[in-house]
Order: C-alpha cells, then structure tokens, then sequence
C-alpha cells in the first residue's frame, strides 16, 4: 500500500497508513516458526479473498460497486502483504515467494474464502460471514503481545469495519429489497453457511501462542450475535444447513477443489519468469 | 436544459453567454446556453466518461494475474480510479440535463462511442505498462488543456482526473522500467506491447485537424483549447525522451528531431485502420460490448432491490414522521438512508 500512500485518490475510502509492507520487511523484526505460521494463515485468507473480490472490478452491478469491492479487495491485498512479509521474515522469503512460489498443499487459507464469487447475492453473504469474523478477530488482534501482529491488527481493523458495514448495508438492501434478492441473497447464505465452523476452529498452533493469537473459537459468540442480529433484522433466515467436515488440523488438511483454479491463475506469470523483478 | 430556452437567439441570455465565452469565464449549471453548446458537451463528456469505464476491462484482465503483490495492488487502485472518473464525469454530463440512466442507455445500444484504443486487447502483463505510460499519457496531453473548459463542472472534474492520471502514467512507465531492465523475455515483452500501442495511443487524439470538422466550433466555445494536431505533436516531444530512458524504441521509421520546427516529425498513421475499428472491426469491440452489457444486466436485480429498499426506507420514515410528529430528526434519517444508497 505505500505505493499509493501518498496518493491523493478520490476513490479510497478507507482510512489508515500507519505501517506498510516495506516497514515490516525493513523493520528486521524477524517473527518465530509457530507466529509465522500464524500470519500465514490470516494472510492466505486476505489473498484468497482480494483473489476473488478483485474479479469483480469491471463487472459489477454499479460503479459506485466497482470502486467499493475494488476498496476492499485493495484492503485485502495490503493485509495479505503485511502478513505474508512478516510471516516471510522467519523463513528468509519475500511476500511474493510465499503468494507466488508455494503450491497448493502449502496455503493455509480457510474454505470459506476460495469459494465462487457467484452473483452479486453469493459474494455478499460471504463478504458478510468473512467480515463479521474479521471484525472480532482484528480487534482482539489489536492486543497482541506481538508488536508486529497488534499494529497490523491496527491498521486492519479500521479497514475491515467499512467492510462490515459494507456487508451490512447490503444485506439489509437485498433482504428487504425485492422478491427476487431475498430469495437469491438467502441462496448466497445457505451456500457459504457451512464454511462457517473452520473460521472458528482452534488448531495446536494456538496453544502455542498464548497472548500472542487470538483463539479462533472464542471469537464465535460475538461475531454470530452480531450476525444473527442483523439476518433477523434484514428478515432473512439463519440457514439450517450442516458445517462442512473439519479434519483434526482444518487449515493443513482441508481446502476447497477452487484453491488449485485459484492460484493457477494468479502464480501463472510469475512463475513462468523465475527471479524476475516487476 | 428545457425546450423554452432554445428560440431565444439574439436574447439577452444569447450575450450574457457571449460575453462570458469573450471573457474566457466559466459557464455554469444554471447559465442559459445554447443548445448546440449543450449538446456538444453533453456528447463529450459522456463518451469520455464511456471511455474510462470500457478502458477498465483490458486493465481489469490482468489484476488476478498481476506478477506481485505490489503490482496487484496498484493495478487493483488504478482500475478502481477510472470507475471514479466515470463517475466524475457521469455527474458533470448530468449538470447539463441528461440522466445517468439515459447516458448508459446509450452505451449499451451502442449508439454512443468510446475512445478505440479499448479495443485491442492486453496480451500481456507488459500492456498494463504502456497502457499506462501511452494510454494514460495522451489522455494528460488531452485532458489538461480541458481543464480550463469553459464549462465549470466539466472543468473541475478534469482537474481531479488529470492529477490521478499523472500517477498512473508514471506506475505505467515503471512497470515498463522494470521490464526493460530485466531479462531478455521482459524486455521483448514490454517492446512488444509497445509497438502495438504507439500508434493507437496517437490517434487518441483524433483526426489530422484537416478531416476534424466539430474542432473549430468547439475551440470558439472554449472547450477545446489546442488542435488535435497540436496535442499529439505534444505527446510525441513528451514521449520520445521517455522511451530513450526506458531503452525501448518506437515503431516510427519517420520519427525524428526537426531542428527548424522544434519539434518530433513522426509517420503517416494508419487513419483506414482507426475507421474501421470504430465502426466496430477492432479485435475486441464485440468482447468489450458484451462484457459491460452483461455487468449492466446481471446487476439489474441488485439496482431493483436498492431502490425498493430506498424507497422502504423513506416511507417508513415519513410515517414515523407523522405519528412521532418530529419531523427535523426523522427527515435526517430519510435523508441518510438515500445518500447511503448514492455512496455505496
Ligand atoms: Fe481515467
Ligand atoms: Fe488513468
């Protein structure tokens, strides 16, 4: 992001500047095997998700859509470079080492995220469960014993509460808009609803990082009043549907069949010109 | 803006806009005009605002496959800041009476047009390069002078585009600086991409002034500031110590330094080529139509379900406004629920 920092662009709308990329990799902070393995998972979110939000620039039902889904893939990529940069510091490798050069098996990102864009409807009810989750889980980030993890969290949080507002606006738009965009944004919900439990789900790594994570699992209760808070209100239902199977360490073992489409197409330059500077 | 105004030739609003044409003053919203000026305008301005919305589909390609973060993240910003030109622009075409609706009506029908260049496809990732550096640059070259139109609203917003434009030039010009840097196959790519683009990119600017017949009457109206001769004489003096720094050449046998003019001779261009891709025979017109007609329709239900709610909202308000019998805090809120609906 700091490539734009100063710029004066009418379009951005979210606030905060506080760190960048290049502060993370120049700060010579260099995190451990198990905080690396954190913020590899909480950027592998953001990337997966700037994947699939950026897609939608050029292709959405307003303008003023373009530019607010561009605002928050935008903010996605920032957090994914923040995160993947410090998680890169304990292993020697670059943000682009870790987005461009690691295969399939070796992302951590949650399911819910890699999943289809679908309409308009579909993207918003993950935008919905994502954001809520990340809402809480920035906030409670912010007081990290881990200096980097807090400013980042910092940062980020400010970011990600336009992005549930974002979600909220439209939740309530299409659940009490039309027919037609109740029926088709209580669709959206049922089809993400299952990749609900991983964002929750507590792995080994935590115990190891007293203080310095968030436990995912305590993050639940807040984020789904919040969440049920608003369906109710919007008069959309609390889908009654069964959560995905989750194996004994979710984010090593299970991803979606999209994540390999996913980064086929997004490591395909890159890794056709090996150490090539852009 | 309506019928009334239109016979009153020689009236008193005919001078006073005259006058202000005379003083090389702004003509506002509000300011009779005469129809002609109107139009003119009207037709300007939202085919350059068609023109940064279809400009975001060739850039647009290539974010999910941009080669860093880094790059993802400025191309992601970039075609982020040409839906806000649009948008810009949309609002200054709709000062002179015509709606938004409308003027996307005629996009989608195809009866308006947009700026050809959008309509050779980006190969590669080199063509977010010269986009940038070729594409973004002859709009500067076209849009400062615009800046001073005599129309006020379509002034200002120049004013806001042409400083995102400079930044977008320059990252254009950087992503080429790397490649052109970098190893044998980067360096082609980026020579590549610019022989295509450089002959396009200086037709931008429009026909030679001989074959350019509304020129004239939009100079006298102050819109126009400099010929499109003029203008793309100043883009190739800008551009040919640019492409010397970068190490890459322009596909111009004819390109030189003409010492008595002060200035760059450069080639015939391909003038029965830029006719035809207007009229359609461009590589990607059908692609590019089709692609924002889809966006345009697969959205309708969306725009439906804003509206409705929109107007949920006032009722419920006014309503409310009736019982509770306190109408100052409640208008705030209708007023609220519909800027919300304006700014998403
Ligand atoms: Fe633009
Ligand atoms: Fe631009």
């Amino acid at each position: 992001m700091s490539a734009f920092a100063s710029h004066d662009s009418a379009t951005k709308q979210s606030a905060g500047n506080a760190i960048t990329a290049e502060d993370i990799a120049g700060s010579g902070g260099k995190a451990s095997e198990p905080v690396a393995q954190y913020a590899l998972r909480l950027g592998d979110d953001s990337l997966m998700l700037a994947q699939r939000l950026g897609w939608w620039i050029s292709r959405a039902p307003e303008l003023e859509e373009d530019i607010a889904l561009g605002n928050i893939a935008l903010d996605m990529v920032g957090h994914a470079r923040f995160l993947l940069t410090y998680a890169g510091s304990a292993w020697g490798k670059s943000e682009d080492d870790l987005a461009y050069f690691r295969d399939e098996e070796e992302f951590r990102s949650v399911r819910l995220v890699e999943q289809e864009n679908g309409d308009f409807g579909q993207t918003i009810a993950r935008q919905l469960l994502f954001s809520f989750y990340q809402y809480e889980l920035y906030s409670a980030l912010q007081s990290s014993q881990d200096q980097t993890l807090a400013a980042i969290a910092d940062k980020a949080v400010k970011e990600v509460e336009y992005h549930q507002d974002h979600a909220a606006q439209w939740i309530l738009r299409l659940g009490l808009g039309t027919d037609e965009s109740k029926r088709r944004i209580q669709e959206g919900l049922y089809y993400m609803w299952p990749y609900l439990d991983e964002l929750f789900a507590d792995e080994p790594l935590h115990d190891e990082l007293e203080g310095i994570a968030v436990r995912p699992s305590t993050l639940r209760e807040n984020t789904m009043k919040r969440i049920e808070a608003l369906l109710a209100e919007a008069e959309l239902e609390v889908p009654k549907v069964t959560q995905a199977r989750l194996s004994d360490a979710p984010r090593d073992g299970e991803y979606s069949e999209y994540r390999g489409y996913i980064l086929a197409e997004m490591q395909s330059l890159a890794r056709k010109h090996p150490g090539a500077k852009w | 803006m309506t019928e009334q105004t239109t016979s009153t030739e020689n009236s008193v609003d005919q001078q006073h806009f005259d006058t202000l044409i005379a003083d090389d003053s702004r003509i506002e919203p509000r300011d009779w005009m005469p129809e002609a000026y109107r139009k003119t305008l009207t037709r300007q301005v939202s085919q350059h605002a068609h023109s940064e919305i279809i400009g975001m589909q060739p850039e647009a390609n290539w974010i999910t496959r941009a080669p860093s973060l880094k790059r993802k993240a400025i191309l992601m910003a970039k075609v982020q800041d040409e839906a806000g030109h649009g948008l810009y622009l949309y609002s200054a075409a709709e000062t002179l009476g015509t709606p938004r609706e409308v003027l996307n009506e005629q996009l989608l029908s195809g009866k308006a047009k947009y700026s050809s260049i959008f309509n050779y496809p980006a190969r590669t990732w080199a063509d977010m390069g010269a986009i940038g550096w070729l594409v973004d640059g002859a709009a500067i070259c076209n849009q400062v002078p615009l800046c001073r139109a005599s129309y006020g609203p379509y002034g200002r917003a120049m004013v806001r585009i042409c400083k995102e434009e400079s930044f977008h030039q320059r990252q254009g010009w950087e992503i080429l600086y790397e490649l052109s840097h970098g190893s044998k196959e980067q360096k082609q790519m980026a020579q590549d991409a610019v022989n295509r683009t450089y002959g396009p990119a200086l037709q931008m600017f429009g026909p030679p002034d001989a074959d350019s017949p509304n020129s004239q009457q939009s100079m006298e109206w102050n819109i126009k500031r400099f010929s499109n001769d003029e203008l793309r004489q100043r883009f190739v003096d800008m551009i040919v110590p640019q492409a010397e720094a970068l190490g890459l050449t322009l596909p111009d046998a004819d390109l030189k330094w003409n010492e008595e003019r002060g200035h760059y001779d450069y080639g015939q261009l391909d003038w029965d080529e830029f006719m035809s891709v207007i009229k359609g025979s461009g590589p990607c017109n059908v692609q590019r139509m089709q692609r924002r007609r889809k966006a345009h329709d697969d959205g309708a239900w969306v725009r439906e379900a804003a509206e409705a709610y929109a107007k949920r909202q006032m009722q419920a308000a006014a309503e409310a406004a009736e019982s509770a019998n306190d109408n100052e805090e409640v208008s705030i809120v209708a007023g609220r629920a519909s800027a919300e609906l304006i700014g998403a």
